[in-house]
């Protein structure tokens, strides 16, 4: 017991004689710092967009809806329903229903070309014609600027990320599709998810703008339950008028947004350990360099009986220390600078645009300290060995 | 050299030189009122205790600091008045010098320590290996040319510290406490290498030294203290 | 070159130093290329689009088709030199992770549009006699390990619904490097007909690609276009190809702006890391500085030598860097089909091999100023 007091004692003393000299050698130390610091700011940002990405898709549906696309379709772009079909559907066992009918919206999805704010050039922007289930299909949609179209009325509303990252989606102002003009009446809001991205009108609407009779792409429903969803699809899959594809809207959504949160994790993660490589050599020659600059004072703590086990674990609490700072710094950065930094992106396979926030994650954060624990720890050992195993005459001697 | 100098044979000029440093708010007068001649062809030692200013009348002299007041003249140049690109280049055709501690570039062979001066003239790569193997040779060197001076003895360090001052046939050579951090017999082979050279090659030098063995080589040894000349003697 | 062996010798002095701080840089610069690949990958077709092509598309979007007819109107525009139409097929060949594009086109004005894609003769003969013949980009062609002369299954979503069965006759080449060869083209009249068979969409096309007599007149043109089919039923958009390709990488998201605070997150790091290992280097050798100004060296030169150093010591690392960001580059898209313009352009070396040098000054810079002020008197006490 006494000799573990005594060798916490050592590893204290040499911890505090290592980080009181730092102020003498604070060029090399500042630039470690920083150096981690930047590592986990670039890890935690990039990765932040795929959370936001991800955040944005999977806020949109929750477990208990579902969506109907026709068999074979990876999207609602090209899947395609008669209002014969839809009914079915939305009379199907297991859709939620209030004293209006079924809670089943069904739905047409087309892209307009409008500018982006930022650069001015085109973007596909969705067009969402729907029901007047589909408020209550989706979770949290609300009116927040302006009022709801009027049904049967050439009206628009539009979600708050299409408001703000197009031109000409405030309250007041018109949307041109084709020759006709549509009136912007509302903002909606709906917790961040991808609806927000969108334009709706009513579904009637647009099949009357767009020459579409009267069919459908989509049948957005509200389940009782998330259970009833197995009770739903053998129903609507074993119904031989019906030839669909039926998928709870969580999966549905976190299918869309995986290719592109893929791509970025895969980039993010490459980007973030070859710049982690980058500051370990870093670190490395800080704490070489620490270690040089004391090499007489740890050989003459040793001559006094220091054990070398305590200035390895001294000098690696110091590497440590040096690197959560870096990490605390880096993390902090990307946090201010991009949590809720709002864009714009591609969805693929929707080919239209999908608004949303980047997502610094308390995960993402702790991921970035993690890195930097790593490399505080990868850059500490090495120098912290070579500092025990200085024979310790010969260091002495040194200057 | 101008035809005044010639007829007085006369080198180096020290007039009236003060040298005052500043530390905080106290003023230190290292050298006071001081002046020196020294000729052609002498082999001079200027000695005294620490902190006596022989160090720093060097450095005036070498051309590497300027008085705060008086004159220096070297080889017919005011050299006090020039700018520190012309006292540059002042320096590399006129000095050589030695220092107590070497300093040779510790990444550097012996031959290329020595080629170092060599390198701020316009000689071309065969004049410059030429000249350096003449200065080695001089010094006896010549089969450790391609060694590291980590590898070398304090005397032969210093022997290529010498080499390195005399490579550019240099009108001064000075010397800074040369056998300070050397044992007597290296310090002696030192000695008689100064005075060879003195002697045989008719080089000027002034050697700074607090040891009286190392001025008693020297044809005269002039005294400082405090900042001035207290005592000269001629061997 | 003669103070080469005192640069080179400082370097060498701390080995284990001079390595790892060369490493830093060489990984700042694997990165540099790396990131400069994807940059490429996303918007570099800006640079392949022909300046003297327009794409026509529809006004409302990209997705909605125009008429077949609009071809014959566009040739008698004044400034048309030729007209050619893509569509939109969407096929997915086995599982939709597989994305590629399959047009239908007339072969021969399609690829007399299209130079950039290179097709031997006999493979162009074999596709005109071939109404089921596609040619494939080689990309895609090694992707998939197609040949000529294998049937290809692809069901589309979109047309008919069903699979469709094409023959590969011909393999084509990007005529630059960075040309898109992962697509595929098949006849639009084998096309047509099936659709005018079950009446889906005929007469329709998705986009038209003009090309000019004079690039200059490229924008009068563009809008003589709009204006011919202005308060038609299907209004367009006419632009120069590179505009279009500009704004559809505009869609993916501001890549340059990303691209750029990632390298300038990184260049910050890295000057910071080399900086200060150079300042310590000079600083250990305060007093050999100041033995070189005592033997005669100006401050220029001893400020020289200094810069020469860090610029050589970026050089190095950054050099080794760029060359193996260019090997890894050069293999070509790592994500499979996501990024088929992915290489590292020649372009974006030069402007590494400027970065290696405005590294090797800026780290060298506060140090080498260190160098100059040094008095010589204090320094050689300082040995």
């Amino acid at each position: 017991m006494n000799a573990m007091l005594n060798w916490l004692a050592q590893i204290a003393s040499i911890t505090k004689f290592g980080l009181m000299s730092i102020p003498q050698r604070r060029g090399a130390v500042f630039a470690t710092v920083i150096g981690i610091a930047g590592v986990v700011a670039v890890l935690v940002g990039v990765l932040s967009i795929g959370a936001g990405f991800r955040r944005a898709m999977t806020n949109s549906g929750s477990a208990d809806a579902a969506i109907v696309l026709r068999s074979g379709s990876d999207s609602e772009m090209v899947s395609g329903f008669g209002r014969a079909e839809t009914r079915l559907i939305a009379d199907a066992p297991g859709v939620a229903r209030n004293k209006d009918g079924p809670l089943a919206s069904a739905e047409l999805f087309v892209i307009i070309n409008l500018a982006k704010r930022s650069t001015g050039t085109d973007a596909n922007v969705p067009l969402r014609g729907v029901e007047g289930a589909a408020v209550s299909v989706r979770e949290n949609l609300q009116v927040a600027e302006g009022r709801m179209f009027a049904w049967g009325k050439n009206e628009v509303i539009v979600g708050r990320g299409a408001s703000r990252e197009f031109a000409g989606l405030e309250v007041g102002s018109t949307v041109k599709v084709g020759r006709e003009a549509w009136p912007v009446v509302g903002v909606f809001t709906a917790n961040g998810g991808v609806a927000e991205s969108e334009i709706w009108t009513d579904a009637k609407v647009l099949q009357a703008a767009y020459k579409r009779g009267d069919s459908f792409q989509s049948v957005y429903a509200r389940l009782n339950s998330a259970a009833a969803f197995t009770e739903f699809k053998d129903a609507l899959t074993s119904n031989p008028q019906l030839n669909v594809k039926v998928l709870r809207q969580s999966e549905h959504y976190a299918a869309q947004s995986e290719t592109l949160t893929r791509l970025i994790s895969t980039l993010g993660f490459i980007i973030a350990f070859l710049m982690a490589i980058g500051a370990v050599f870093g670190a490395l020659n800080t704490m070489y360099s620490a270690v040089a600059a004391r090499t007489r004072e740890i050989a003459t703590l040793r001559a006094l009986g220091f054990g070398s086990g305590a200035v390895v674990i001294a000098l690696m609490i110091e590497s440590l220390v040096l690197a959560l700072l870096g990490g605390a710094v880096g993390a902090g950065l990307a946090y201010a600078a991009f949590n809720n930094y709002r864009a714009a992106t591609m969805n693929w396979q929707s080919f239209s645009q999908v608004t949303f926030a980047f997502a610094v994650t308390p995960h993402l954060l702790v991921q970035g300290v993690v890195w930097a624990t790593l490399i505080g720890l990868i850059g500490g050992l090495l120098p912290a060995i070579r500092a025990a195993r200085q024979p310790i005459a010969a260091a002495l001697r040194e200057l | 050299m101008s035809d005044s100098q010639a007829k007085n044979n006369e080198l180096v000029r020290v007039d009236n030189v003060e040298k005052i440093f500043h530390r905080g708010s106290e003023e230190i007068h290292v050298l006071s009122k001081l002046s020196l001649l020294v000729p052609t062809g002498e082999f001079l030692a200027l000695m005294g205790p620490s902190g006596s200013g022989k160090s720093t009348l060097l450095n005036l002299i070498g051309g590497l600091d300027r008085p705060t007041n008086g004159t220096v003249t070297v080889a017919g140049d005011r050299i006090d008045q020039l700018s520190d690109r012309q006292l540059a280049a002042w320096r590399a055709r006129h000095i050589g010098f030695v220092f107590q501690l070497y300093n040779l570039m510790p990444v550097l062979t012996a031959e290329r320590n020595v080629e170092l001066p060599l390198l701020l003239t316009t000689l071309t790569k065969a004049q410059r290996q030429k000249h350096v193997a003449t200065a080695l040779a001089m010094v006896g060197l010549s089969h450790r040319a391609k060694h590291y001076p980590r590898t070398m003895s304090g005397g032969e360090q210093q022997r290529v510290g010498i080499a390195r001052g005399i490579v550019t046939d240099p009108t001064l050579l000075l010397c800074d406490e040369p056998t300070g951090d050397l044992d007597r017999k290296a310090g002696d082979e030192i000695l008689n290498l100064l005075q060879a050279l003195n002697r045989e090659h008719g080089k000027t030098i002034i050697m700074v030294t607090h040891d009286p063995h190392a001025s008693a080589r020297a044809a005269r040894t002039v005294h400082l203290t405090k900042g001035q000349l207290t005592r000269e003697a001629v061997a | 070159m003669k103070f080469f062996h005192l640069i080179w010798g400082n370097l060498k002095r701390r080995k284990l130093r001079t390595a790892l701080t060369l490493l830093s840089i060489l990984v700042a610069f694997v990165l540099f290329g790396f990131l400069c690949a994807i940059k490429q990958a996303l918007v570099g077709g800006v640079e392949l689009a022909g300046v003297d092509r327009l794409v026509v598309r529809h006004k409302v979007s990209l997705i909605q088709l125009l008429p077949e007819a609009y071809k014959a109107r566009m040739e008698r525009i004044p400034g048309v030199a030729a007209v050619v139409h893509q569509t939109w097929f969407g096929g997915i060949y086995q599982d939709p992770k597989n994305f590629f594009m399959q047009n239908p086109v007339e072969p021969e004005p399609f690829m007399a549009m299209h130079p950039e894609f290179v097709l031997p003769p006999d493979q162009m003969k074999a596709w005109l006699a071939t109404r089921t013949g596609a040619i494939v980009g080689r990309n895609t062609a090694e992707r998939f390990h197609w040949k000529v002369g294998d049937k290809i299954p692809i069901m589309s979503p979109i047309w008919m619904r069903k699979t469709w069965e094409f023959d590969i006759v011909g393999i084509f080449d990007g005529a630059k490097k960075g040309t898109d060869t992962t697509s595929l083209f098949f006849r639009y009249d084998y096309f047509d007909e099936a659709r005018k068979a079950q009446n889906w969409g005929t007469g329709q096309v998705g986009w038209y690609t003009i090309r000019v007599k004079d690039p200059a007149q490229a924008a009068s043109v563009a809008q003589a276009v709009d204006l011919e089919f202005e308060n038609s039923a299907a209004e367009t958009k006419s632009e120069p190809e590179g505009a279009f390709v500009q704004g559809f990488a505009n869609q993916i998201g501001n890549i340059g702006l990303i691209v750029g605070a990632i390298l300038s997150a990184v260049f910050f790091t890295i000057l910071l890391v080399t900086g200060s290992t150079m300042s310590q280097a000079v600083r250990e050798r305060i007093g050999e500085l100041g033995v070189l100004k005592a033997i005669g060296f100006t401050n220029g030169q001893v400020v020289g030598l200094v810069l020469a150093e860090s610029c050589l010591m970026a050089a190095l690392g950054g050099g080794l860097g760029l060359g193996l960001a260019w090997l890894a580059t050069s293999h070509g898209d790592p994500t499979g089909g996501l990024l088929p313009l992915f290489h590292l352009p020649a372009r974006d070396l030069l402007l590494g091999a400027g970065l290696c040098l405005g590294l090797g000054v800026l780290t060298g810079i506060f140090p080498a100023m260190q160098a100059n002020r040094l008095r010589v008197a204090e320094a050689l006490r300082r040995m």
